[in-house]
């Protein structure tokens, strides 16, 4: 009884925070959206959802869809969506086979979203073409989550890697290193961009052919970001609390002698670890090839399927904010 | 034949329109394009390129017959020629004059520059730009992608 209580209560405040800031927060389409008040509260709710991401029972979205269009292939961020949805009592339509759906026959994105948005009570949308979760919310009479744009935009995995420094080292005077394709890597931009909101010292570490953009440290620096470069991560690993490594792609290399030769030195082993501070985590968003060593996984420093656990919490605040707002 | 007399006859006054000014030289057909005027269109329109002017050395000028132009449509032009001047003209008279001023915002006047932005597909969708002034640099609200440089050639 008092369990049920107390439930109901950070619902109803849930409810009503939602409400102060619905608005704003109707569509998930971009970090550059979020303010750090509004990205705090949202960490903060998922640390309210985190025992009913682990099994404890919510009805919260009962009665309420959601629909996954899912233009590109995904597994973490599909399958920690639907989870988020079903664990809090709400239930999930897909679009299928992209082959045998409307999309096969040539129809629109626009009209896709608004015939769906007929359907579900809010949309999660991966889509091949960057700005396209944008366009979507123009069409949609539903909220649109953005679930990845291209190379553009990936708001709701930069919340799950905030919220997996918060829970497992701290946002606050943070000392992280970025390691691997600052290039094309859309994780990364997204994350550095909302760690700048944070003050967070960041040194990027990357073969120079994968070096971030310029446009995009000038747009971190003009947040008030302090930011390094090194194409060595020996020289930071004993000065970080975070190290965030992200997969670099053969196909970025049109030598693969010089992709074997690159992957070695930016592989995280044990060996590399004996110089790191104690209260080190390893991040990763996932799928990893080879950039860290299995042995890793044994040590007190790796985070990274935590992370991709603390998806499921993120994503519940994320479901439950769109669709309490709407 | 004054000085004044053969300029008279090179530009000559238009009773009713707008007379754009102090264009950077080389970018009159641009202010064309960014205002919509094109061969199909029935306006009677005098473009002059590349005359001798004290302020900018060269300029070029272009007149736009009984047709007054709103701040709106002409602001886009500071794009490409951020000095010019615009005039309303009455009967001869010049009864408004003033400088353009970019916009915050531009819709359908340029083509992001990112081939994989929606913007550039045949999805319903206009492009649009938030513009930052100074410098200049156009963000596409749809991609992110920022122009900065030879913004004349992503003109649609």
């Amino acid at each position: 009884m008092k369990w049920a209580f107390l439930h109901l209560t950070i619902i109803n405040k849930f409810k009503f925070e939602c409400s102060l800031i619905g608005m704003m927060l109707r569509h998930i389409i971009s970090m550059r959206d979020f303010s750090r008040d509004e990205i705090d509260t949202i960490l903060a709710k998922a640390k309210e959802f985190e025992p009913i991401a682990r099994g404890k029972e919510s009805n919260l979205l009962s009665g309420k869809i959601i629909a996954t269009l899912f233009y590109e292939p995904s597994t973490r961020t599909r399958l920690s969506f639907e989870t988020a949805m079903k664990r809090l009592g709400g239930k999930v339509i897909d679009l299928g086979s992209i082959e045998s759906s409307s999309v096969a026959k040539g129809e629109s994105l626009a009209d896709t979203i608004r015939v769906i948005g007929n359907y579900a009570d809010a949309i999660v949308l991966r889509h091949p073409r960057e700005g396209s979760a944008r366009m979507a919310a123009e069409y949609s009479n539903v909220p649109i989550i953005n679930a990845g744009d291209g190379a553009g935009h990936h708001p709701t995995q930069t919340l799950l890697d905030l919220y997996t420094i918060m829970r497992e080292s701290s946002l606050s005077e943070l000392k992280i290193a970025l390691v691997g394709d600052l290039k094309y890597g859309r994780t990364v931009h997204s994350l550095a961009y909302a760690l700048s909101l944070y003050h967070a010292d960041m040194t990027l570490v990357s073969p120079a052919q994968l070096k971030m953009p310029d446009v995009i440290k000038k747009d971190l620096k003009k947040q008030g970001a302090s930011i390094r470069e090194t194409t060595n991560i020996e020289d930071v690993i004993g000065d970080i609390d975070v190290l965030y490594v992200t997969r670099i792609q053969k196909e970025r290399f049109p030598d693969p002698a010089e992709y074997q030769k690159m992957a070695g030195s930016y592989r995280i082993t044990e060996e590399l670890l004996k110089k790191a501070r104690d209260n080190l985590i390893i991040m990763h968003p996932l799928p990893r090839v080879d950039e860290i060593d299995p042995a890793v996984d044994r040590t007190k420093y790796a985070r990274y399927f935590q992370q991709s656990f603390y998806g499921v919490p993120v994503r519940m605040a994320l479901l439950a904010m769109a669709m309490e707002a709407a | 034949m004054t000085e004044s007399e053969k300029k008279g006859m090179r530009v000559r006054p238009i009773k009713h329109g707008t007379v754009i000014d102090h264009i950077t030289a080389g970018q009159a057909l641009n202010v064309l394009r960014i205002l919509g005027i094109s061969g199909t269109s029935t306006a009677v329109v005098s473009v002059a390129m590349n005359v001798p002017s004290g302020v900018l050395a060269l300029k070029d000028i272009v007149k736009v017959e009984d047709r007054e132009l709103e701040e709106e449509e002409v602001d886009r032009i500071s794009l490409i020629a951020p000095n010019a001047t615009i005039n309303i003209i009455r009967d001869f008279e010049v009864i408004e004059k003033y400088r353009v001023d970019l916009p915050e915002r531009l819709e359908g006047v340029i083509k992001c520059a990112n081939p994989n932005c929606i913007s550039n597909t045949k999805e319903p969708v206009i492009s649009k730009f938030v513009v930052n002034k100074k410098p200049v640099e156009l963000r596409c609200i749809y991609c992110d992608h920022v122009i900065s440089e030879g913004i004349a050639e992503h003109l649609i």
